[in-house]
Order: structure tokens, then C-alpha cells, then sequence
């Protein structure tokens, strides 16, 4: 079988290379989680298609890579919401309002956490500790966290994402 | 968009020696330059020119350094398995993937002293003569990992990392590697398991890691905070440090403190402070002039302590194993009289139920199991022996799991149980909580409605 043509990747191929250079010689299968990472920083998520030319690029089991998307909370195989807000719901969270803040957000959005609005703008999650316990209740927007929350601050958020 | 930048305000101030928490936070304050005008790499640079690998490691030992990231295992010791002449690579892993609930320190550390973290890792390296070093740092972490990153790149441009370090013909190079999301890797070696690019599945010791870790290769995983203080240790001398804090507790600690409570955050302390003055007077005590119930020390995997056990304690190792806890990872999680208990431990098991890697029986079956039972319980459709099943189960997991994850994932509501008994009866016999199922003390959300 010939190796699939890296239309997907192709691109992302020469900075994987510049990454290799400051691993020990044989640790490629350790770019997985990296790769993998910034393939789906550009897609929005992991495409069948992405996994086998990343088999293909990185000579690992196609099986190790279908275990990493499936294993680590982060990976998503299907489009999520252009905004993804998750909120903590752990211990020190839940103790000051993680849970109020998930209902006003369920009430707002009108939907539950899992789920994405209709519009395609929104999906919900619920997570566990962030390690942003001091500043709560919060929630991570895509990479960056909102701490401290309030329903003023919520709304003016909601707000300013739906622009 | 970028992160907020958490700096303001200035950190608290406590009495004692500080390691960490010695200099205004500023915009740039976390910069090569302004590290290196507080004296930062001096210390490597003494190492580098002054000291043989195994004299850091000597260093080390003589400190009594314990490690910050929960097991509080001698650093030293650690470092010392590694056979400098067995011919292998060696590496040290910086475990960033600070995700025991209540934990934040190392955020603290990895966002405001990044030159720090790196310096300390560059030590250990040296110290096992390593030529490669990783950090591996939580998937969510996003200003920590840009701060580090930036660190990384200043450290490569101003010849502190590379080939030929200052010049001494020692060559490092550092692999900053972001998780996607996993709580047990956290443990060491589900962490090498995920460097390696796989899911992060614990395995089993022996071999320890310090023999056979990454690829098979001698491994040392440190904590974040345990690495940060080898510069001092390195810079004063192992015997100089040994002196702050307590005998069988040197140095400090990074204490992240959250819950019921005024002024929650990230503080230093020394060894040896007092418990109930650090929750009541440095961290303002409890708002709403409310009681204090129970203090989970360390992080939700350790075991909860009242309010009555706390009295006359001293924060340090001892003491907290005295009674019958652990400092853990410093994440210390207060709660206020008027809090429901079955709640509490509802949560804190939803979590262990979600974060179970699956791999052991006993940790993936009753993990579930006991969330199930605690779900039907704060339903209302409890029922009297829901108690000892729940205490079965979780002594079902203790030493039957091959990580030590597993193990505490099971004490920590059982000891809720032991605590606050009465409260699982109430719940039971009434159908209803004794404190009506609450959690909060200040709750933003509480006039906009009821969760759904």
C-alpha cells in the first residue's frame, strides 16, 4: 500500500520537523499528542483522514492514535461550537456557585451542558478542576480563562462572544 | 485574546522565610532579565563551573528537600537511584500537570518565576548528567504554558540552554509538552506513558522509574515546586536550608487555598506556621461570620480534617500525618458550618468516577458504583446500608490499584463518612439533607434562579 498523499497535513509537516530537533533521536512516537493538538487547533476538531496521513507521517500504530483522541478529555472528533464553554464543577467550584453558574448558562443558551446551540456559536461543557480554584466560580472559553464570575460579568462575556 | 494576567494584586505577605514569594509581581517581572537581577542562574552558573553532578545531588539530600507534588518523597533520594556511569541517557520530567482539585501553587510558580522552574530543571539534569529534560504541562494551561514557552526561548537565546551551556560544555535541551486533558497523568508514570505519545495508563513498580522510566530509560519525575527550590538549595547550601521550617520539614510550602473563605489564593508559608492562624487571620477566615466545618488539606485525595482536629496544629508533615491526614499537594479546600456533607463527597466522586483511567477493576467499576450510590442517596431514595456498601467499596480500591491515585481516590470519602456520619443517615432516613443540600456561602448566582 502507498503511502496517502498529506493533503491535510502537509503543511504542518515542516514545523512537526522543527520540533524533532530538540526530542532525544528516537522519540517520535511522542509527537502524537503534539501533532494531533495542532491539527485539531486548525480544524476544529480530528478528521479520519488526519489520522491516517499522522499513521502514515509518524509511523506509529493507527490504533495508539485512535486510543490518544479517545483517552484525553481534550480531543474532540466531531465540530464543537465556535465558542466551547466549560465550566468547572469540581470541589472548590461547586462551593462557590459552580452550579448556579452552569443553570444560568443552561437558561441563557438554552442548552444543556454537552450540547451546542442551534446557531453553531456555543457548546457547553461541564469539566473538572482547572486549577483555578481561588478564582471561583470560572470557566475556560476556548483556551482562556474567566474567573471569578458573576451574572453581570457572564452576560457582558455572552455579549461580547456573540458579536 | 489572550488570558487575563492574574498578577494583581500583590500576594500576601506572610511571616517567615520565603523562597518563592520574595519580589513584586509586576508585568515583567517574570522576565530573563528582571530573574536575573533578583540573581537568577547564579546558582548554575556556581553548579556549572564549582560543583561535580553527584554534589548537586549531595546538596540535595543534605537539604532534606521532600517533594511538593503529594507523596512527599526525599528528593535527594530520588535523584540518587540514577547509576551516572550505567552508560544510559538519563532524563528528568518536570511534572506540570497540576490537576489535583484545590491545587494551584505551581500555576503561581509556572506564571510568575517560569526562569526559576527552568533553572531548578536544568540542576537536576545536570545533577544525572542528563542531555534531555521535559516538562510536561496540563493541556488546559494556556498563560503558564506561554510563559514557560517564552522562558524556554530567552533561556536558548541568552546560552542557558543548548549546546555548551555558559560556555562549560554542558548541553541541555528542554521538551515543553502539553497534556490534552487527563487527570491521573499526573501520576509519574502514566506521564511517561503520555510523553511517549500514548494514552496515560499508570504501570506498575518495580522497576521504579528511576531504573527503567521514559523509553525505558532512567527517569526522575519532580514536582514543579520541588524543582524551583534547588536553585536556592544549590546557591545556600543543602545545610542552610535545612535550618528554615521544621527539622522533618524543611523549607516552605506553596499553599493553594480555596472555598469558604475570605481571602482565597496562593501563599507561602514556612514549615511550622500555625494552621488556624494562616485560615483565620491570613486568609480572613470564613465569610458571613460562618463556623468553620472541615478543612480538606491537601488536595480532595487527602483526608478531610474538622475544625476540632485543626486546633493547635502546625502546618508541616507531621503534624498533618499526626492527625491522619497529609500536606499532599498543598491544594487546601476549606468548608463553612451549614455545608451538606453527602453533597460534598457526591462531587468530589463524580470526579474520581469521570477521571478513572479504567485500566484497574476496582478503580473503574466502583469509582461508578459509589457515584451511583451517592447520586440515589441525594435523590432521596437512599437506603441504610448504602453506608457500609460505600465504605466496602472504597476499601475495595485501597492498595488493589497499581496507581496510589486509586488508592486515595477511595479514602477520601470514606473519611468524609468517618467525619460526618450522621449527616449520610439523616440523608437516608429523611429523604432529605440536613443542610438542605447546600454548598455555598456566597453564592453570585443564588437570586438569578435555581440550576436546571
Amino acid at each position: 500500500m502507498s503511502k496517502p498523499p498529506m493533503q491535510n497535513i502537509q503543511h504542518l509537516i515542516p514545523e512537526f520537523e522543527r520540533w524533532k530537533q530538540r526530542y532525544p533521536s528516537d522519540f517520535t512516537g511522542s509527537l502524537t499528542l503534539p501533532c494531533l493538538r495542532r491539527i485539531q487547533e486548525e480544524r476544529g476538531y480530528i478528521a479520519d483522514s488526519d489520522i491516517d496521513e499522522l499513521v502514515a507521517y509518524l509511523g506509529v500504530p493507527r490504533i495508539q492514535v485512535d486510543e490518544v483522541i479517545a483517552f484525553y478529555t481534550q480531543f474532540t472528533r466531531v465540530p464543537l461550537g465556535h465558542h466551547h464553554l466549560q465550566v468547572c464543577h469540581n470541589l472548590s467550584c461547586s462551593l462557590r456557585g459552580a452550579e448556579g453558574l452552569v443553570g444560568y448558562l443552561c437558561a441563557r443558551l438554552g442548552i444543556k451542558p454537552g450540547e451546542t446551540t442551534a446557531d453553531g456559536k456555543f457548546t457547553l461543557s461541564t469539566v473538572e478542576c482547572l486549577a483555578s480554584c481561588g478564582t471561583a466560580p470560572m470557566m475556560m472559553v476556548n483556551d482562556t480563562y474567566h474567573e471569578n464570575l458573576t451574572p453581570a460579568a457572564v452576560d457582558a462575556l455572552l455579549e461580547d462572544l456573540s458579536r | 485574546m489572550s488570558t487575563p494576567d492574574t498578577t494583581a494584586p500583590a500576594f500576601p505577605v506572610l511571616s517567615g522565610r520565603k523562597y518563592f514569594m520574595n519580589f513584586p509581581v509586576t508585568d515583567s517581572s517574570h522576565s530573563l532579565e528582571a530573574y536575573r537581577a533578583r540573581g537568577g542562574y547564579q546558582s548554575l552558573q556556581k553548579a556549572l563551573t564549582g560543583m561535580q553532578p553527584a554534589d548537586v545531588t549531595r546538596e540535595v539530600a543534605a537539604s532534606g528537600l521532600l517533594g511538593h507534588g503529594g507523596a512527599a518523597f526525599p528528593a535527594g533520594r530520588k535523584w540518587g537511584v540514577i547509576k551516572l556511569t550505567d552508560g544510559e541517557p538519563h532524563y528528568v520530567c518536570m511534572n506540570a500537570d497540576e490537576g489535583e482539585p484545590g491545587t494551584f501553587k505551581d500555576r503561581w510558580l509556572l506564571e510568575h518565576v517560569p526562569h526559576l522552574c527552568i533553572e531548578g530543571l536544568i540542576l537536576a539534569s545536570y545533577a544525572i548528567m542528563g542531555r534531555h529534560a521535559f516538562i510536561y504541562i496540563r493541556g488546559e494551561f494556556d498563560l503558564p504554558y506561554r510563559r514557560l514557552r517564552d522562558a524556554i526561548e530567552e533561556a536558548y537565546a541568552a546560552g542557558l540552554l543548548g549546546e555548551n551551556i555558559l560556555g562549560t560544555g554542558y548541553s541541555l535541551d528542554i521538551v515543553l509538552y502539553r497534556g490534552a486533558g487527563s487527570y491521573v497523568c499526573g501520576e509519574a508514570s502514566a506521564m511517561l506513558a503520555s510523553l511517549e505519545g500514548k494514552k496515560g495508563w499508570p504501570r506498575n513498580r518495580p522497576p521504579r522509574l528511576t531504573v527503567k522510566g521514559l523509553y525505558q530509560r532512567p527517569t526522575v519525575v519532580n514536582n514543579v515546586e520541588t524543582l524551583a527550590n534547588i536553585p536556592a538549595i544549590v546557591g545556600e547550601g543543602g545545610e542552610t536550608f535545612r535550618k528554615v521550617g521544621l527539622p522533618k520539614s524543611p523549607g516552605t510550602q506553596m499553599i493553594s487555598i480555596s472555598g469558604h473563605l475570605v481571602r482565597p489564593g496562593v501563599y507561602e508559608i514556612e514549615y511550622g506556621y500555625s494552621w488556624e492562624k494562616f485560615i483565620y487571620e491570613d486568609c480572613g477566615g470564613i465569610p458571613g461570620g460562618r463556623a468553620l466545618k472541615c478543612v480538606i488539606p491537601g488536595g480532595v485525595s487527602t483526608k478531610i480534617l474538622d475544625a476540632n482536629e485543626l486546633k493547635g496544629r502546625t502546618l508541616d508533615h507531621n503534624s498533618a500525618l499526626a492527625a491522619g491526614s497529609q500536606i499532599g499537594s498543598g491544594g487546601m479546600i476549606v468548608i463553612a458550618e451549614g455545608t451538606c456533607m453527602v453533597r460534598v463527597a457526591q462531587v468530589i466522586q463524580r470526579f474520581y468516577h469521570h477521571e478513572s483511567c479504567g485500566q484497574c477493576t476496582p478503580c473503574r467499576e466502583g469509582m461508578g458504583w459509589m457515584e451511583r450510590i451517592l447520586n440515589r442517596i441525594v435523590r432521596g431514595e437512599g437506603r441504610l446500608e448504602d453506608i457500609d456498601r460505600l465504605y466496602h467499596i472504597s476499601n475495595a480500591n485501597d492498595g488493589t490499584t497499581i496507581c496510589s491515585l486509586g488508592d486515595s481516590a477511595g479514602y477520601a470519602c470514606s473519611a468524609i463518612l468517618d467525619h460526618y456520619r450522621d449527616e449520610f443517615e439523616h440523608f437516608i432516613t429523611q429523604g432529605r439533607s440536613m443542610y438542605d443540600g447546600n454548598l455555598t456561602v456566597e453564592d453570585p448566582f443564588a437570586a438569578v434562579g435555581a440550576p436546571a
